[in-house]
């Protein structure tokens, strides 16, 4: 049988056995909704509660501060949309960075139709911003800073608590996409002054088209979706208690498994990274040594392209992610790895691994070895290696 | 999202490699865009291509594309050849995505680029050989 090796988790997860058996029964049995007055209602408004009071409390947060959406995107949409509303009056600046998912970008572009204006910070060859520049964006009219938490691509983590003290002391609201570190690293929003932070359920284990956004309960958001009371007038819709349920549970399991799984997965990325890193030449590691997320791992190999080296390690049954053009539709490769600087060809040969708890020593190892195999056979093949070989002959 | 006969020469490329001292060669694409092809040609006393090799760099549609089109164009002659159109490359495939349609064209350039250098290296004019644009990208 061919061997199935899953390295895709920044993709998406698998929900966890325990998450799908805490959900079954709001589907069959309790499927009341929580709106309603009658008492078999009321089992599906207490998980919803329930889910509710997880999450909070994972972020040091209060019970009705926490929305749930349909997912991180909505989340990111909705932090970004109602804030600039709110706060048009004073002001239209907003702060972001280069390397955000595009539910940022792309909501900071519509915004700028309507006649906001965004700066977006540079970030280092590491990914990490720089907070003298940050603090030199700041405008009398800045009404929003939204840095991520921790990047999808490339793992590294921001420094979200100086950036939130920053926000804090300028009278800023400070809004995170935790999409990537919630469940994985702590997140304290008071300590770390976060005033919004999104999150998504099919990231930590949990399902997909559930999410939640965090808002500080001194600031006045607009609904995102209108027609129904729910979630204090706020987010219209029927509860997905299903999905809340999963959510709350995943969250509950993330928090419970957090350090364990740290350590577990960073001595298992580590030894992925030493080994890609030794054994294979002309290889770069994209991020941040340290300031990463425990399960990432992001390499450039010289001479190949990323579509290619996936192709060929699903072959192999490895399930992985490139931040190439061809793997993006677009003739240009991740807009992250050009802003850490990185060339148009290096940034084609991206190949993103990011590993889960149930990652095994074997699996890395399996991996590792048909990533060394295969570029080798791409290198083979490519006219830029000759090229090279070729340069190199010649000195 | 391909079909069997790309994933076939995705996977084994046929004709991949070098060859010495060819009778014409030519490389196309851009390594900003993630694609670059070069075509060897081995053309006869007769005009007839007996050989036919690349080097791709780029992704599986374009390995498939370069592979493909080796095919092609190996045992015919001259005219024969430059009657390889990009949409020949891509029936012989079973059809490509949309997105990748640009790979093919990328082949049937990369062999007009391998006949344009062997014309110039032998002091002949191909009739019916316009000379190729070595990025075919801004077109797209």
């Amino acid at each position: 049988m061919k061997r199935f090796v899953y390295m895709d988790n920044a993709a998406t997860t698998k929900t966890r056995k325990e998450v799908l058996d805490e959900m079954l029964p709001y589907f069959e049995t309790y499927y009341g909704n929580p709106s309603s007055v009658y008492e078999f209602a009321g089992k599906s408004k207490a998980a919803v509660d329930q889910a509710r009071d997880t999450i909070a409390a994972a972020l040091g947060a209060q019970s009705k501060e926490i929305y749930f959406t349909g997912g991180g995107s909505e989340s990111d949409n909705w932090a970004l949309k109602a804030i600039a509303e709110a706060k048009k009056e004073k002001g239209k600046h907003i702060i972001t960075t280069k390397i955000e998912h595009h539910a940022i970008l792309h909501t900071c572009a519509y915004l700028e139709k309507q006649g906001f204006e965004v700066t977006y910070l540079d970030v280092d060859q590491y990914g990490m911003i720089d907070l003298d520049e940050l603090t030199g964006a700041i405008r009398e009219d800045t009404i929003l800073i939204s840095v991520m938490f921790a990047n999808n691509e490339i793992g590294t983590i921001e420094p979200i608590r100086q950036i939130g003290a920053i926000a804090k002391e300028h009278g800023i609201v400070f809004h995170t996409d935790a999409v990537q570190a919630f469940g994985q690293v702590p997140i304290n929003v008071d300590e770390m002054h976060i005033d919004l932070l999104s999150a998504s359920g099919h990231k930590l284990n949990g399902p997909k088209g559930i999410g939640f956004l965090y808002a500080r309960e001194s600031l006045k958001i607009g609904s995102f979706i209108h027609g129904g009371a729910q979630e204090r007038n706020r987010r219209a819709g029927t509860h997905n208690v299903p999905g809340i349920v999963g959510l709350g549970a995943a969250t509950r399991i993330a928090m419970e498994t957090m350090e364990e799984r740290r350590k577990q997965e960073t001595k298992l990325r580590n030894h992925l990274i030493r080994r890609i890193l030794e054994e294979v030449p002309h290889v770069r590691l994209n991020g941040h040594s340290s300031e990463r997320l425990p399960n990432n791992a992001n390499f450039c190999f010289r001479f190949i392209e990323g579509e290619s080296l996936l192709i060929m390690l699903d072959m192999k049954g490895i399930c992985a992610s490139s931040g190439s053009a061809c793997t993006s539709g677009s003739l240009d490769p991740s807009h992250v790895l050009l802003a850490i600087g990185l060339p148009h060809e290096i940034a084609h040969g991206s190949l993103r691994l990011t590993i889960s708890h149930e990652t095994t020593l074997e699996d890395v190892d399996y991996a590792v070895d048909c990533i060394k195999e295969i570029v080798v056979k791409l290198r083979e093949m490519s006219p830029l290696y000759t090229d090279f070989l070729k340069e190199n002959q010649n000195q | 999202m391909y079909s069997e006969k790309v994933m076939d020469h995705f996977s084994n490329p046929r004709n991949m490699g070098e060859i010495e001292n060819p009778s014409g060669m030519g490389t196309v694409g851009n390594a900003k865009c993630g694609d670059i092809m070069r075509m060897y040609l081995d053309i006869d006393e007769n005009g007839i291509i007996r050989d036919c090799k690349f080097k791709t760099f780029g992704c599986g549609a374009a390995v498939a594309t370069s592979s493909m089109a080796t095919e092609l164009v190996k045992g015919k002659s001259i005219q024969e050849a430059l009657q390889v159109t990009n949409k020949a490359v891509m029936e012989a495939l079973d059809g490509l995505p949309p997105v990748k349609v640009h790979c093919s064209l990328l082949a049937e350039e990369a062999i007009h680029a391998a006949l344009w250098d062997y014309a110039e290296k032998n002091g002949i004019v191909i009739e019916g050989l316009q000379k190729p644009k070595n990025d075919i990208s801004d077109e797209e």
